[in-house]
């Protein structure tokens, strides 16, 4: 057995497969932990949801040894697309440290044995959590969504059938009205996450809940977006260079919000940034919340002092 | 019958690598992957297009191949997946001589159009940088895709396949161990 490195510091017997990256993986479990049945299916799946942008497609979600709202759509995206030569990044509202990040990148070190790493930059696959980071992502990178629910039009139409008609007719006219009630209500769009788009002008989606700050971020991404719903099982797609534009009319057009202040570690005024309060008595302040682009723009200021 | 040559060396890491290659070529189309490597499927049978199918096909999807009793065996032994009478009611339907015309092919319903078939055909060669100019998804401005041993009414018959949107077909083309894919969204320009 090989002396554990410093990514996997725990786990049982080699796998001893030929080609698989080396590290204590867990004995007893297929690469990936799903079996090699639903695989298929679930790349099956990811095919069709590639060639028609934006559009939901039921498939088998499988048990996952965690709960459902804790990403299990988007770790069996994940454990199908994964290989060995993969090195995954996993975010939780932006941060690489947070309870569910950390669990699922050991989950996959441990059934799959593939590198792990906080950096966007050195990732294949990045899986998400209501999230895109900050930095620009790539051609030969794919993220993947965790998506609580992919229906857009759920809190408008409860009848999964009705829906599913709607999405053949392209009738998003209930989306448009709710928009319009919010302007009329309150004089704007007041709609901060799950903001939604229009994919390849055909397909309305639910970009899951990531801030309206990151939807331009979707429009023309090179790299490939996957979309995981494990409790609804919902797979989707959007493929590199697709247009995903915000809905919005004419005279209110969309507008990425973003809180009016610097962060407080890195003074970034560009990124999204989270509000943590500090005391009882008022007190508060902004920083990243994505924790990788805040600590690479602090150690850059760091080194140049 | 003669004797059957190996599926997958490993079934497991050969089929990510089989599937990556198949998922990038859906998403780029025009891009040419390499899959198949070190297959030996019966001929008339090419490795990547044995390849697509070992990595996709199973007992739920049905297949309609026109390669002969050979490569059904084979088939029938790798990925266990019942055969269809007619393409038209295949979910993946292996063309390694004339293809059937895409019209006749499944193409899912407004509502699932999902349920559209792949259909892989095998083409005499493959060529990045010259022959059709490809739009749509996936692709930044053009991708530039020669393909030999098409009909020549391919590119019209695709042009209707693409106008029924969403419903369609998806097309993974083959040359010996090179594969690109032509998802439904695709629109081609001939030179």
């Amino acid at each position: 057995m090989s002396p554990p490195d410093d990514r996997s510091a725990e786990g049982g017997g080699d796998l001893n497969r030929p080609g698989q990256t080396k590290g204590p993986v867990m004995e007893g479990y297929n690469f990936a932990y799903l079996d090699e049945a639903t695989k298929r299916m679930l790349r099956r799946t990811i095919l069709k949801a590639v060639a028609i942008p934006g559009h939901q497609i039921p498939f088998g979600a499988r048990e996952m040894p965690l709960p459902y709202g804790w990403g299990t759509g988007g770790i069996q995206v994940t454990a199908a697309i994964l290989g060995p030569s993969d090195t995954l990044k996993v975010i939780d509202q932006g941060a690489d440290d947070t309870t569910n990040a950390v669990s699922i990148r050991r989950f996959f070190t441990r059934v799959a044995g593939v590198a792990t790493t906080e950096r966007t930059a050195e990732a294949t696959i990045i899986q998400t959590r209501h999230r895109i980071p900050e930095q620009a992502l790539r051609e030969d990178q794919v993220i993947v969504y965790q998506v609580p629910q992919p229906e857009p039009l759920s809190r408008l139409e409860p009848r999964r059938a009705e829906t599913k008609r709607l999405h053949s007719l392209a009738d998003y006219g209930l989306m448009h009205v709710r928009l319009y009630e919010d302007i009329a209500r309150y004089g704007h769009i007041a709609k901060a996450y799950d903001y939604p788009v229009m994919v390849n002008g055909r397909y309305l989606m639910a970009p899951s809940p990531i801030p309206a700050f990151d939807n331009p971020k979707m429009d023309r991404m090179p790299a490939l977006q996957l979309f995981g719903a494990g409790r609804e099982k919902r797979i989707y797609a959007v493929p590199p260079y697709t247009e995903v534009r915000s809905l919005d009319f004419e005279d209110h057009p969309f507008r990425p919000i973003r809180a009016p202040h610097a962060c407080a570690l890195c003074g970034s005024r560009e990124s999204y940034l989270d509000e943590v309060i500090t005391d009882d008595r008022g007190g508060r302040l902004f920083v990243c919340s994505d924790t990788d682009y805040c600590s690479g723009r602090v150690a850059l200021r760091e080194a140049a002092e | 019958m003669s004797t059957l040559t190996p599926g997958f060396a490993d079934p497991v890491l050969d089929a990510q690598a089989t599937f990556r290659a198949v998922l990038e070529a859906m998403s780029r189309p025009g891009r040419i992957q390499r899959a198949g490597t070190g297959l030996r499927p019966p001929a008339p049978m090419m490795p990547a297009a044995a390849a697509v199918l070992l990595a996709l096909a199973d007992s739920g999807t049905t297949l309609w191949q026109d390669a002969g009793t050979d490569a059904e065996a084979w088939l029938r032994f790798h990925c266990g997946a019942p055969f269809a009478a007619m393409p038209a009611e295949a979910a993946f339907v292996l063309a390694t001589g004339a293809p059937p015309v895409i019209a006749d092919l499944n193409a899912g319903s407004e509502e699932e159009p999902e349920r559209g078939a792949t259909l892989i055909v095998q083409v005499a060669a493959l060529e990045e940088g010259a022959g059709w100019r490809l739009s749509g998804p996936g692709i930044e401005r053009e991708h530039r895709l020669a393909v030999t041993g098409l009909p020549s009414d391919f590119v019209a018959a695709w042009a209707r396949n693409r106008g029924r949107f969403p419903r369609g077909v998806d097309v993974i083309l083959c040359a010996g161990e090179r594969i690109a894919a032509l998802p439904r969204t695709v629109a081609i320009a001939e030179g």
